[in-house]
């Protein structure tokens, strides 16, 4: 188990409140000037150093993205946006830090505006976390009146001012391009990439966009210092991670881990166990309801990080753990979560607007054993022509969850479903593509 | 998607009251300028807590030539962003997470006590008016499942009876206090704690 003092979120319980000033006694904005005072370059490398990956879900090297920015502040002004949209199922870390940990937060969004030459940053929170988004508000505020933000804040001779954006309950706007789009006053669809937003992001301008995670364990990787950071976890997948463990388990919570540890170890150990025991475990979602999910033969032996869960055709994602047991139906666990894909789908690019609804639509008849046998062969082959297909990634998102299914708990499907082709039967079943007349729930 | 359409019956006409007025210009303030139209998803936020949780598409007209942007534009938002309400759902809106998480955790229970307590459907307005329920995806707690939203607040680590519990409050038009319903200490792992001891207890 990770030490405590290597924990970086040491309020993620709220033992000691979040106030400025004992936010200041967990040393946050202890030396904050002596840090940017080493430089852009120096913050950059470090961060490089440490091997940070983005905390969001696809892990992509967090000093690489900075470095992205460009060198020289041209006509346009720069932005930093933080990434606290977080709406996939299984994930509620952001929330804790937004709450507890405010100015690890603000810290780090001084920090890193001034390592991407940023005078002001937009923190974007999903609107349901409006009470959260509050604490947050106060939490700024409060840095305004130390003089820690605006001009020359936390004397550091940078000036930065932080504004809070409430989204309004779409999932698709923690994708980073809808988000710069939903800051802009628009639906939340997705852009083309390229030209990515480093170059042209949030009003035409280059734009860094980090997730709340991310941002908040900034300034600590600074003061220890970025081998200390990559000293934890493995090569690449280096540090400390918040991992929520929900569903089944005794004592679902939130907590900070070595990254790397044993899928086991975190349910076993913090979340109390599987209820009804270890062998009444079904299957693990290990990154949040977009990453496969994984059979328990396989969690045995699992560890946590982003190229270990690679390797098992999943992925690390948020680390929102979500533990099934036996006491669930597999098939309808993940036919709920193909509705909420159909629900939260952009409707921008037909493959994922039509094929998500497909796709919980046969699952739900598939839960009831009313889906025909080529039908299971059919659902792999939509699954197929979503992923891949689309402007973001929710196309991949939607679809690996049900490929997942598939991959493990095919037999299951099948023993359930062997009805014969309906153009044989005639049996009074809607196809495909007339289902959604008598869809008038949810429809 | 999700298919959403306004209410038939919409009110006249539309204004921001004098604090709302106050508190969308320190929002459009936020923005660059020249960006105001920015400032729109706040704004019909605030348009809508004004309006009794809803937002008549008198108040999006209002709303478009506030931040001089064309009304479709404004439209176009509202029915896309699922957190506003396009016709009325009363003073107290109960909305509950049944997505994954929450639901192996016994979510529908929880929506047996609205249909109990509230309406039969969802999205039905209680018989006093004062109070209506819905099925929501994901609501970020999964930890605290199963959980519930009543407008602002979170209501978590729920079973049938506690439901209907902070329910008959509500209708009794009390605002029940929001958190963990089992006592626990916020997303600490309940009686198994085994992480940063020496704060705990500090």
């Amino acid at each position: 188990m990770l030490k405590d003092q290597d924990r970086i979120f040491q309020n993620l319980y709220n033992d000691k409140g979040s106030d400025i000033s004992s936010s200041q006694e967990r040393g946050d904005w202890v030396n904050t000037k002596e840090i940017t005072n080493k430089g852009r370059d120096w913050i950059i490398n470090e961060i490089k150093e440490s091997q940070l990956r983005g905390r969001g879900g696809a892990g992509f090297p967090t000093g690489l993205k900075w470095s992205f920015a460009p060198k020289e502040v041209g006509s346009r002004p720069h932005y930093l946006v933080i990434n606290g949209d977080e709406s996939e199922p299984g994930t509620c870390k952001d929330r804790d830090i937004l709450r507890f940990e405010p100015h690890k937060l603000i810290e780090g969004c001084l920090i890193a505006s001034y390592a991407v030459q940023a005078h002001v940053c937009y923190i974007y929170i999903r609107g349901e976390y409006f009470v959260d988004g509050q604490k947050l508000q106060a939490a700024i505020d409060e840095a305004y009146e130390k003089k820690l933000l605006g001009k020359n804040a936390a004397g550091t001779g940078w000036d930065l001012d932080i504004y809070i954006h409430y989204g309004a309950g779409a999932y698709i706007c923690g994708e980073e391009t809808a988000l710069l789009e939903s800051i802009e006053g628009r639906k939340g669809q997705p852009r083309l990439k390229p030209p990515f937003p480093a170059l042209i992001g949030l009003y035409g301008c280059p734009t860094i966009i980090n997730n709340v995670e991310t941002i908040a364990v900034v300034p600590t990787i600074l003061r220890r210092g970025g081998k200390w950071f990559a000293s934890l976890g493995r090569e690449k997948n280096t540090g400390t991670k918040i991992f929520c463990i929900s569903g089944n388990v005794n004592t679902p919570c939130n907590v900070e881990e070595e990254m790397n540890i044993p899928l086991k170890e975190l349910i076993e150990v913090h979340a109390g166990g599987v209820i009804g025991g270890w062998d009444n475990l079904q299957a693990v979602i290990p990154g949040g309801s977009s990453m496969p999910l994984i059979p328990k033969e396989k969690c045995e032996t699992l560890t946590m990080d982003f190229d270990s869960l690679m390797a098992e055709k999943s992925g690390l994602g948020t680390a929102g753990i979500v533990v099934i047991n036996k006491d669930q139906d597999i098939i309808k666990c993940m036919a709920r979560i193909a509705r909420f894909y159909k629900h939260e789908s952009c409707g921008q690019c037909t493959p994922c607007r039509e094929g998500s609804g497909w796709m919980w639509r046969m699952l739900e008849r598939m839960a009831k054993g009313d889906a025909t046998k080529d039908e299971v062969d059919m659902l792999g082959d939509v699954t197929n022509q979503i992923a891949g297909h689309t402007i973001c990634a929710f196309g991949e998102g939607s679809s690996w969850p049900v490929q997942g299914l598939l991959r493990h708990f095919k037999k299951e499907i099948e023993k359930r479903n062997n009805l014969d082709p309906i153009v044989q039967k005639k049996n009074n079943i809607p196809y495909l593509v007339d289902q959604h007349l008598l869809d008038k729930k949810n429809a | 998607m999700s298919l959403r359409r306004p209410a038939k019956d919409q009110p006249e006409s539309f204004e921001f009251n004098a604090s709302s007025l106050e508190a969308a210009n320190v929002i459009v303030a936020k923005y660059p300028e020249g960006k105001q139209q920015s400032a729109v998803m706040a704004l019909l936020y605030i348009a809508q807590k004004q309006n009794n949780n809803w937002i008549p598409l008198a108040a999006m007209k209002y709303i478009a030539k506030f931040l001089d942007m064309p009304y479709i534009k404004v439209y176009e938002v509202a029915t896309f962003y699922t957190m506003y309400n396009l016709a009325p759902v009363g003073k107290y809106f109960v909305q509950v997470c049944t997505t994954t998480p929450c639901m192996i955790r016994g979510a529908n229970k929880l929506v047996d006590a609205c249909k109990e307590k509230i309406s039969e459907n969802e999205s039905e307005l209680s018989n006093d008016k004062s109070c209506s329920w819905m099925e929501v995806e994901c609501l970020g707690a999964c930890v605290n499942a199963p959980m519930m939203q009543i407008n602002d607040d979170y209501y978590e680590d729920l079973d049938k009876q506690k439901t209907l519990d902070i329910l008959d409050k509500i209708l009794n038009g009390e605002t029940p206090k929001p958190g963990s319903y089992r006592g626990r200490v916020n997303n600490e792992p309940e009686n198994n704690r085994k992480t940063l001891m020496d704060l705990k207890n500090a």
